[in-house]
């Protein structure tokens, strides 16, 4: 498949200009998010995330395996990403291209080293058996900000995944099916959740959850996970135009305003999903 | 006859002979291969349609990926320059070649000197499967510029939509156009090739072209 190609020089002009006025390409407010839609699946761990027409689907699973020799009281969390020509038909399929990988470090990072999960929770019986959850991202349509859409996606998913139950008796293990036993849910610490902008015009023009046409256009980009505490979990910048430091604290105010607002809305999804499993009106 | 048809489907052709015309010529446009004396073959799913005298058949159908064919207007981005020609990515499976002649006025000593980024907007000359489709900026009939060439004047904005409404599109007297036209003063180029370029001259006139772009996006399923 050919290279995909970046705007033209009046296109680019165009998108600075209607900036610096004050207008995005969809008419939103600079520092507002698209619609966030949170969709839950029938089973466990199921979420997909429309976010404007960019559209990410998360998977969780799990099995048991033998823990890391060094950490054998820890469960591991393997999370792989798929873009497919599907999303962006510039794709080569089997290739990750580089966004994929730059999003999905991000989001290992974000969920890992925040220690989100908590993986001794996972383990049954020390260095022998650990529970492996795997989270499967597949983005399905690609309009920019994959990466806040697959970490609202991945949070859902995670929160909204039961494990079977499991009995220890020495060291006989039983793993109870789901119809027997009531699944367990994960322990989730907190949900740090991305936030991503996009600079223009040397850094002093930035806007929040970019578009794909921006993306093409922007300086550079950063971004922050944050979780509803106000805990910067992390910031990832990688190449572009330097920032100041005042702008990198006015936008980890801002983005810690949008966490929460993502954070109840992922709550919401979950209360609801909830509601309609117990009144058994979930199709 | 307004009933779909799936490729491979055949279309009867009634070829009734005129009074005083001895040989009937068809005409067969995109989707449509020629399968016996009186039928053609779609490859194709769309709607076919025919002229009056049922002499020129098309199929009618709606898609993304835009195919090159003589004679059709196309928005172009220039991603390539050589000596010779540049090279153009017209929303095609492959670029097209732009010859750094095929500008009205142009000669060798004064050949313009166009930027990787260009938008252009131009004429294919020739397309065949087997060779990339060339573009021309004069237009044949008339051995002018004829709006052909570089677009590089204000704020120009250009989207991107499915090849059946940009055929929709370029009537003028789409609703689309009319109920814009109400409201806003613009200029706008709507190539086949499922490309659109907006342009307004109004003191709002980034605000004004993103709401028409998104009208337009709208409108597009």
């Amino acid at each position: 498949m050919v290279k995909e190609t970046e705007p033209s020089i009046p296109e680019r002009a165009f998108i600075l200009q209607a900036l610096k006025e004050g207008y995005r390409l969809d008419c939103r407010n600079k520092l507002e998010f698209r619609n966030i839609d949170i969709k839950l699946g029938r089973e466990f761990g199921h979420a997909e995330v429309q976010l404007g027409s960019t559209r990410v689907f998360a998977k969780v699973s799990c099995e048991v395996t033998r823990p890391y020799e060094g950490r054998p009281t820890e469960g591991i969390l393997v999370l792989n990403t798929e873009m497919s020509p599907m999303a962006v038909p510039s794709l080569e399929p089997g290739r990750p291209s580089e966004d994929e990988v730059l999003a999905s470090r991000i989001i290992e990072k974000a969920l890992k080293r925040s220690n989100a999960i908590d993986t001794e929770g996972l383990c049954i019986v020390a260095g022998e058996k650990v529970w492996t959850i795997r989270i499967d991202i597949h983005f399905l349509d690609h309009d920019g900000n994959v990466v806040d859409a697959a970490c609202i996606a991945a949070l859902t998913a995670l929160s909204h995944f039961r494990r079977p139950d499991v009995t220890v008796a020495g060291t006989d293990v039983t793993i109870h099916s789901l119809k027997s036993r009531n699944p367990v849910p994960l322990s989730i610490h907190h949900m740090p959740i991305c936030v991503t902008f996009a600079f223009f015009d040397n850094g002093n023009l930035f806007v929040v959850d970019p578009l794909h046409r921006e993306e093409q256009v922007r300086e550079g980009d950063m971004t922050l996970t944050i979780n509803k505490h106000r805990e910067i979990c992390a910031i990832s910048k990688a190449g572009g135009i330097p920032l100041e430091l005042e702008t990198i604290v006015e936008c980890s105010q801002i983005a810690a305003l949008k966490v929460k607002d993502i954070t109840a809305l992922i709550q919401a999804a979950l209360d609801r999903d909830a509601q309609e499993r117990k009144f058994g009106t979930v199709s | 006859m307004s009933s779909y048809v799936l490729p491979g489907d055949s279309i009867p052709l009634n070829l009734i002979l005129l009074p005083g015309e001895p040989d009937p010529k068809l005409i067969l446009g995109p989707g449509l291969i020629r399968q016996d004396e009186d039928s053609a073959m779609s490859t194709k799913a769309g709607i076919p349609h025919s002229n009056e005298t049922e002499r020129k058949w098309f199929v009618e159908s709606n898609q993304r990926r835009y195919v090159p064919s003589a004679g059709e207007d196309v928005l172009g981005i220039i991603t390539a320059k050589t000596s010779e020609y540049y090279r153009v990515d017209i929303g095609a499976a492959h670029a097209a070649v732009l010859d750094s002649l095929a500008f009205e006025g142009v000669t060798r000593r004064s050949k313009p000197n166009l930027k990787v980024g260009t938008l252009i907007y131009a004429q294919i000359s020739e397309a065949n499967k087997d060779i990339d489709a060339e573009l021309t900026c004069i237009n044949p009939a008339t051995n002018r510029a004829d709006g052909y060439g570089v677009l590089d004047k204000g704020y120009i904005y250009m989207i991107k939509c499915s090849l059946g409404l940009c055929r929709r599109l370029r009537n003028e007297e789409h609703p689309i156009w009319t109920r814009l036209r109400q409201k806003y003063k613009f200029e706008v180029i709507v190539a086949v090739n499922g490309r659109i370029c907006l342009k307004s001259n109004s003191a709002r006139a980034t605000i004004e072209t993103i709401e028409i772009a998104n009208a337009i996006k709208e409108h597009d399923v």
